[in-house]
């Protein structure tokens, strides 16, 4: 944490959530999610210093092939299995300002739709040369990308007959841990999406529709990878004409 | 028509899932040779100021089981009460101290475990004091999105009686949700997520 962005840096508080666009904690048809549900109703308090302030991580964390799922955990000369894909995107704020100079960590399942996970215990194969991890960390304009394989679907015990689409987790740090945000990338076109229990714990089709990746062919390198993009909105934050100042502190 | 405001909608959030440890602690996950450490993993070195403390502690499910796959990150201030943070404007934090820890909870007992320092005292908004406290986040499958919650100090009793969040919640009897068990420098924090013991949790 010894480096810093190039922002200036800001103070505000952030916007409100709307927690109407997220899916709510108790959403029964994600079964998992009925004992892990609080029950009783948020403690609601505009950010103080606690919220507003925030870790943030410098390049010198980051390895050459960080960003590099194909090659990240492949034995040298060889390579991941499967479709090779470039995600990119830019982090932006509700405002639709650029957030640079923040973390941004995925993971997901190789092309066979397998995790490496010591949990795991599909049939698909473990692909030897795919970890499933990677980071990123922002430039100035919010930007982002990195290259690997796309995953496959897998089942899971939830229903009887329930998979999960195609998509990749997303951890996303902005410049105050109130930004802090978990969330799935989904792939165009795939008629998964719309059979999933935990996509549909999101209560509003349009939200669904913004964590859907469409296919960016004008980025897509001829006779390597095709591209999807991905961009992600943090909560913006007031700016700091009329807050109270902290005097004295 | 108004002007349009122009503002663009939050990106929901979704569970961690079950396999959350690849992406965010990858070497616990026997994923070795892509990162050199988890991150988070190490709080305080050597020359870090202030005293000593172990933050450990069970998530505890709605059927009083301990969630044995979930990831939690704390957030705290130095010992002097400032943030290793860009947004902090009072003053230089510790550079031997992070602020932030990263910390899944084990796949035997669902036990979380932080190495860390407790913290200053924090000026609220209006210039009041917050009591010293560490802010918690905890995902896992099943938590559609993240848990805020915070840690208090119990030996901080009159800091705790004059703290404007703790003042703010109505039913007194669940502010010993947000308090630490002491024993010498270890505290236990059990978060519950559900039931007659749930832990307060924030919208912040």
């Amino acid at each position: 944490m010894s480096d810093r962005s190039n922002s200036k840096p800001e103070t505000g508080a952030f916007f409100a959530r709307d927690r109407a666009w997220h899916p709510p904690a108790f959403a029964p048809g994600y079964k998992t999610s009925v004992l892990r549900s609080p029950q009783r109703a948020l403690l609601s308090l505009d950010g103080t210093i606690s919220e507003i302030t925030g870790p943030v991580f410098g390049h010198s964390i980051l390895n050459e092939l960080d960003n590099d799922l194909i090659h990240n955990f492949a034995k040298p000369g060889e390579s991941a299995i499967g479709e090779r894909i470039i995600v990119h995107g830019r982090v932006l704020d509700e405002r639709g300002q650029p957030v640079p100079g923040v973390l941004l960590e995925f993971w997901q399942a190789n092309a066979g739709g397998r995790y490496r996970h010591k949990k795991e215990t599909y049939l698909a194969a473990i692909d030897p040369n795919f970890g499933g991890c990677g980071r990123a960390i922002t430039d100035d304009e919010g930007r982002y990308a990195f290259r690997t394989i796309r995953p496959g679907a897998y089942p899971w015990p939830n229903g009887v007959n329930d998979w999960r689409p195609a998509h990749i987790h997303f951890s996303v740090f902005g410049h105050g841990f109130a930004q802090r945000l978990i969330t799935q990338m989904y792939f165009e076109g795939d008629p998964m999406i719309w059979k999933c229990p935990i996509v549909g714990t999101i209560p509003d089709k349009r939200a669904i529709e913004q964590l859907i990746a469409p296919l960016d062919w004008g980025n897509t390198i001829p006779m390597d990878a095709r591209a999807y993009k991905f961009d992600i909105v943090l909560r913006g934050r007031r700016s700091t004409l009329f807050e109270n100042r902290l005097e004295g502190n | 028509m108004v002007q349009d405001l122009g503002y663009l909608k939050e990106t929901p959030s979704q569970t961690a899932g079950p396999y959350v440890h690849i992406g965010l602690t990858p070497n616990y996950s026997e994923i070795g040779g892509v990162y050199e450490t988890d991150l988070g993993s190490v709080m305080v070195n050597d020359k870090t100021l202030g005293e000593r403390i172990t933050v450990t502690g069970k998530v505890i499910d709605g059927a009083g089981a301990p969630v044995k796959d979930a990831v939690l990150e704390i957030w705290q201030a130095d010992s002097a009460g400032l943030y290793n943070s860009p947004s902090e404007l009072r003053g230089t934090a510790d550079p031997n101290f992070t602020g932030w820890g990263r910390c899944p909870t084990n796949s035997t007992e669902g036990v979380f475990r932080f190495e860390t320092i407790k913290p200053g005292r924090l000026p609220f908004k209006d210039g009041r004091k917050m009591a010293p406290h560490i802010t918690v986040w905890i995902v896992a499958r099943g938590i559609n999105i993240g848990l805020h919650t915070r840690m208090y100090f119990p030996e901080e009793a009159a800091a705790n009686a004059e703290d404007p969040l703790l003042a703010r919640i109505e039913h007194r009897d669940r502010l010993a949700t947000l308090i630490a068990a002491k024993e010498g420098s270890v505290y236990t924090f059990d978060i519950h997520l559900q039931g007659d013991k749930e832990t307060v949790f924030l919208d912040i």
